[in-house]
């Protein structure tokens, strides 16, 4: 069994907007002998609006408490994110704090209001990199027993789990990984242009409009190039592609239903999990073709 | 127009920039290529490319650029990031300078993304972790109870499809997720930002 | 002498003996061609093969062969002998590879192969070994003209390759444009600080140098000669002149400043602005008093602007149209002789597109970690004075803008310092000739002015490129100039900056060593470097039509007392213009002659006009165009079997009357295929496949006569990258040739 210091990080809770997400990753988690310990206590990471009213140090401090926690409760442990915001804000903390010592030091400082210390041990890293780096694909594939042979799939990769840090040191420009996750459940990654394109992030709330152009265009991309399905690693990613389909029906007279799941759904139905196993009674719009397979 | 001021293209904003900007010590080393403005999801919305707010800097167009709206169009996709042939930061120099015109009160009044980035912050350090209910309903009632009530309605259907897939949970209206050690982070916090105005000043 | 005994030697190996009847071969070889002695081989150019042969050349007393193998570009060093002739037959690349597979092709792949053969052995009979020249010209001395970073770098690394050096240097001193800088550009990693510019160090190198002799205050004031015998005199200032023998010039006369007053919208001439020359010497002031720069006036300088390409890429033609290339960086540099001393002062850089060739983008970043503020701008107006301003367009900002400073920097271009405009040479010339009074008083001035003073047929100076850049052939071999044995180095042959002018004084260097080892060895210089064939002159048949004088692209020829063409042959290329310029053939090579193509061209089976088989003759440049043939073949490109290819030296070669006797004879059509001409010539001798383009234009009024179309003769400029093209090329030739008709002429020849 492989064992990680887990940070869920806020959308993936239960009741909230990636609910669906963490009963499909539990399932993979299963199958694959992976065990993730929940951080004691963990805090909102700010995600990348924090900038706005936290500025740096504090938005470094915010980071750095989970970074300590892991060190002091989970010793030894990789600290694994599932959320591409989470596992980019942790990294850039650890990095800046490397690169500036001040820094460093005015964050203990911080920290030390709480009794805490931030050593510079704990190593962020993302779900994917644990599957493809420690798992493989070979024993990734070894449970598959259900393909998902004759689904056309977008595979989605969007922004932050993409760039600044980019994943296996893949390009940031097409990345392939999530393309193989897909194939290798047997469905058929679909080529287009959107791959790697921006839904608009945390602004599809403050500038709809200016967001909702960003989705058409990868929904609409999918589509052109064939795919039935969506699927991506990032939560809000998937959020805003699934959920504002309605709203850019309802002003622009499109007719787009195209589900959009995370590559962990299409996994646990893939090794054999029902429909809820796979989250998929989460979806706002209902990945049909996905759901007969779990049932069959 | 004609900037006829003795000081246009001297250091110093840049050097105000440098002292008080998150990586603000990059913009001097943009080499004007336009990368990131051909690189950005949101060119077509803002005045001022990443390119164009570095060259105002060092043009010494402080009121320009702290009311600029352009930073304030950041999705945080950081292409800018990765495709800068100079490797400049540029999404954190850009959050930067809107964290510090936001601190100074020259950002644009009621501008929605700076709104929205104090509601979350401060729904963030309240209860240690975001409360999306919260969040959400304070993002429509931001502008008051009237335009709140027209927002929610406009995207009722939205929140509906949430609660149906619940993903959306009514409850959290009375609590939902929080920390244990609230009072811990509010402390760390409130620190930080102690220590953060005291480095500034002596940079500057 | 002995008696000639010719060969020929069939290879069957490649898939040759696979494809090709190598007995019917065999028997044209010694039925046709009348072979002493006629031999196949399996594998010819294996050990065994090339001993055959070598018995053959030492036992049998064979002199001549022809070996129809693959092409002549291919197994140079196995069929390399040296006591015999040998042409070959191109069956591999030429046949085998092109010519498409299947049955049905082979009759005329048998066809194609059998005239190769007849043309290799037709060839081979006209050859002979070359015997070098025998007036040989053994000076190795080289002798440098200025004294500046090219020239002291130039001579170091010739004398320290052991040879003697002779700087001419006008001033009184070593060290020219770079002994007025304060620092220069960074050379060495990391690229980020101006360093020392080591002139006087170099200088005092040179100075001391015991294979180096200066003449200071000197100029030349005659240059006679050819490689390794040029005879020059240098005149001292005081009026005293001295006469030296060199084996090779290298010119390094620099440039000079374009001149800053006429720039007046620019501030040109009013005070404390200044140009780049004037803030270096303002920063070695500051560097001598021990303290920081001031201005002329001795005002502390607080804010200073460099204006960049001001009067240069200048598109109104008052000014230099073209980027000097070092003054960005130079700008660069400067800015930070301010930020290093006082990082308070603003330096602003208003630049067009900022140009830092080599290291020069590490150097920039490091200026902008000082705070050098960079601006993309065009500036319109600048005022000198107490308080200087500049307007300028902010092309980012896209708005005016004015700065106001306590200095302004011009960076002005670089202009050469090249001697006296061949062009304006050859007009004034001509009217000189005419009787013009006027026009000889010019010619005078013209040759005082000269760098050089040549006292060649073509005048006193190498010839100038476009805005007086001395001579190079920059597409291709950038130190080759088309006056043999004298290379130009450094900015008077295109603008560089310091570390470039001192790469190419050491490659200029290297070039007069060659060119005085060939010439002592009585060899040819580049491109046909180590041919020891050269130009014979029958002169019994000689008219004194001067072509061969006028063409010689390299100024080789000039004339005698009684006006007969004088070969200096140390400073023929061996291209063979004056051969194809030569109305009565009088020229020729040892090796290569209007007889060893115009024979192979005559070998050519012609088919009668029943047969319906039209007969191509392609002249190829076997610089670019054959080996773009030879590289079809390798990749198995196909191309008609109608065709038969010649190689020849350069298009500049192709005497007319090939052309005639090919029309003549039967064939249905030529194609010359050259190099590039014009002012991006890619001609490796410069002017030869212009000529050649020059002479069709002349063709055409013959073609008349015979009542031919004048589609019957085409020119391709072809580079070495076509290989596709050339095969396209072939096919559409041979499929335009079909259309028109057979050539009416067969029988005739």
């Amino acid at each position: 069994m492989k064992e990680y210091a887990f940070y869920p990080g806020c959308s993936s809770q239960k009741g909230d907007s990636a609910d669906n997400f963490l009963r499909s990753i539990d399932v993979v988690c299963k199958k694959l002998d992976i065990k993730l310990n929940e951080i004691p206590d963990w805090n909102c990471c700010g995600a990348s609006i924090a900038y706005g009213e936290g500025g740096e140090l504090p938005r470094l401090a915010l980071g750095a408490r989970n970074l300590a926690l892991t060190e002091e409760k989970l010793p030894g442990q990789d600290m694994v994110s599932v959320c591409p915001a989470c596992w980019l804000a942790n990294r850039e903390t650890v990095e800046r704090l490397h690169q500036q010592p001040q820094l460093h030091t005015d964050v203990n400082l911080a920290l030390a209001e709480a009794g805490l210390n931030y050593k510079g041990t704990a190593k962020p890293r993302h779900f994917i990199e644990v599957l493809v780096e420690d798992i493989g694909w070979e024993s990734m594939k070894a449970p598959v027993v259900k393909s998902l042979e004759g689904i056309k799939i977008a595979g989605y990769v969007g922004c932050q789990t993409n760039r600044p840090f980019g994943m296996m040191g893949e390009s940031f420009e097409n990345p392939v990984y999530l393309d193989n996750m897909i194939n290798m459940v047997g469905a058929e990654a679909v080529p287009y242009d959107q791959k790697v394109t921006c839904c608009g992030g945390a602004l599809a709330f403050s500038e709809p409009d200016k967001a909702q152009k960003q989705i058409r265009d990868i929904v609409e991309s999918a589509y052109d190039h064939g795919a039935e399905m969506i699927v991506t690693p990032c939560q809000l990613c998937q959020a805003n592609v699934e959920v504002y389909q309605s709203e850019i029906n309802k002003k622009q007279g499109t007719q787009f239903n195209m589900p959009v799941v995370y590559y962990t759904q299409l996994m646990s139905v893939a090794y054999g999990g029902s429909a809820k196993d796979a989250g998929l009674d989460g979806q706002v719009i209902k990945a049909a073709k996905l759901e007969s397979i779990a049932m069959k | 127009m004609t900037t006829n001021t003795t000081a246009a293209y001297q250091n110093s904003f840049l050097r105000e920039v440098e002292a008080h900007v998150e990586e603000g010590a990059w913009v001097k080393m943009c080499m004007q290529c336009g990368v990131c403005a051909g690189s950005c999801p949101f060119g077509p919305h803002w005045e001022h490319s990443p390119q164009k707010i570095f060259m105002m800097i060092r043009a010494g167009k402080r009121e320009e650029v702290l009311r600029s709206d352009s930073m304030w169009m950041c999705t945080s996709c950081y292409n800018c990031l990765v495709r800068c042939p100079r490797k400049l930061p540029i999404t954190h120099i850009m959050h930067g300078l809107a964290h510090y015109a936001h601190r100074l009160g020259l950002a644009p009044k009621g501008q929605p993304t700076r709104e929205s980035a104090r509601l979350f912050w401060n729904n963030c350090i309240k209860h240690g972790r975001i409360n999306e209910l919260k969040f959400t309903l304070a993002l429509y009632f931001k502008d008051g109870l009237a335009q709140g009530i027209k927002n929610a309605l406009a995207m009722q259907g939205i929140g509906l499809a949430m609660l149906k897939a619940k993903r959306l949970n009514p409850f959290a209206i009375f609590g939902g997720h929080q920390c244990k050690d609230k009072s811990g982070i509010q402390k760390i916090v409130a620190k930080a930002r102690e220590l953060e105005a005291k480095r500034q000043e002596q940079a500057a | 002498m002995a008696d000639n005994k010719f060969a020929a030697y069939i290879c069957a190996g490649c898939g040759i003996g696979d494809t090709l009847d190598i007995a019917a071969l065999e028997k044209i070889a010694q039925k046709e061609c009348k072979m002493a002695a006629v031999k196949s081989h399996p594998f010819l150019c294996n050990q065994e093969g090339v001993q055959i042969i070598k018995n053959d050349i030492a036992n049998e007393g064979v002199t001549h062969l022809c070996i129809a193998a693959c092409s002549r570009r291919a197994k140079t060093e196995a069929f390399a002998f040296a006591d015999a002739c040998v042409s070959r037959a191109n069956l591999r690349e030429g046949v085998l590879w092109v010519v498409a597979a299947g049955a049905e092709h082979d009759e005329v792949r048998q066809e194609m192969a059998e005239d190769y053969l007849r043309m290799g052995c037709a060839e081979v009979k006209k050859m002979k070994q070359p015997a070098g020249n025998p007036d040989k010209a053994i000076n190795r001395t080289i002798l440098v003209v200025g004294g500046g970073m090219t020239g002291m770098t130039a001579a170091i690394e010739a004398a320290e390759a052991g040879y003697a050096v002779l700087i001419v240097e006008k001033s009184a001193a070593l060290g020219g444009f770079a002994r007025q800088l304060w620092k220069r550009v960074p050379f060495a990693a990391p690229y980020a600080e101006a360093q020392p510019t080591g002139a006087d160090e170099l200088a005092a190198r040179v100075s001391g140098h015991a294979r180096i002799k200066l003449h200071l205050n000197s100029t030349l004031a005659e240059t006679a000669g050819a490689p390794g015998r040029f005879q020059v005199k240098i005149a001292q200032e005081s009026g005293s002149v001295t006469e030296v023998v060199v084996g090779a010039i290298i010119q390094a006369t620099g440039f000079s400043a374009y001149d800053i007053n006429k720039l007046p919208q620019l501030g040109g001439g009013q005070a404390n602005v200044v140009d780049q020359a004037g803030l270096e010497s303002l920063a070695r002031n500051a560097a001598l008093a021990g303290g920081v720069i001031k201005r002329a006036d001795g005002k502390e300088v607080n804010r200073v602007v460099f204006v960049q390409c001001a009067g240069q890429r200048d598109a109104s033609g008052q000014h230099l149209s073209y980027c000097s290339g070092h003054c960005c960086a130079t700008s660069i540099k400067q800015a930070t002789y301010f930020k290093d001393a006082n990082p308070l002062v603003d330096t602003v850089v208003i630049y067009q597109d900022l140009r830092v060739p080599g290291m020069g983008e590490d150097f920039y970043r490091s200026a902008q970690d000082k705070g050098v503020v960079f601006t993309k701008g065009t500036v319109s107006k600048v005022s000198g004075g107490g308080s200087c301003s500049v307007t300028f367009k902010d092309l980012i900002l896209d708005e005016e803008a004015t700065l106001v400073a306590d200095l302004v920097v011009l960076a002005t271009g670089q202009v050469p310092n090249a001697g006296t405009d061949m062009e304006l040479w050859n007009q004034v010339s001509t009217d000189a000739d005419n009787g013009d009074e006027a026009a000889k008083t010019r010619q005078q001035e013209l040759r005082a002015a000269s760098v050089l003073k040549l006292a060649y047929r073509q005048g006193p100076d190498m010839p100038q490129f476009k805005h007086g850049f001395a001579d190079s052939h920059f597409i291709c071999f950038p130190y080759e100039t088309r006056r043999t044995g004298i290379y130009a180095a450094g900015p008077t042959r295109r603008p560089m900056d310091l570390d470039q002018a001192m790469t190419d004084a050491t490659g200029a260097a290297l070039k007069a060593i060659q060119a005085v080892e060939n010439a002592a060895a009585g060899r040819a210089a580049h491109p046909r470097v180590g041919d020891l064939s050269y130009p014979i002159v029958r002169l019994e048949g000689c008219t004194q039509c001067k072509r061969c004088t006028v063409e010689c692209p390299f100024g080789a020829i000039d004339e005698d007392e009684r006006r007969f063409p004088q070969f200096n042959e140390q400073r023929c290329r061996r291209c063979g213009t004056c051969m194809g310029a030569c109305p009565v053939r009088v020229i020729s090579f040892e090796n290569y002659s209007c007889d060893t193509v115009g024979m192979q061209i005559k070998a050519v089976n012609i088919p009668d006009e029943f047969e319906e088989k039209p007969r191509i003759l392609i002249l190829a440049c076997e610089n670019d165009a054959y080996p773009a043939l030879d590289m079809a073949g390798l990749q198995r490109l196909t191309y008609s079997a109608y065709v038969r290819a010649i190689p020849i030296r350069c298009l500049g070669s192709v005497n007319t009357v090939w052309i005639t006797d090919a029309l003549s004879s039967g064939y249905d059509g030529v194609m010359m295929m050259g190099c590039k001409k014009g002012d991006d010539y890619q001609c490796h001798f410069v002017k030869g496949s212009e000529m050649a383009y020059y002479r069709l234009s002349k063709i055409e009024d013959t073609m008349k006569q015979m009542s031919l179309e004048p589609e019957r003769v085409q020119s391709h400029e072809i580079a070495i990258t076509d290989n596709a093209r050339v095969a396209r090329l072939i096919d559409d030739y041979v499929a335009q040739i079909k259309e028109i008709g057979l050539s009416p002429m067969k029988g005739f020849g």
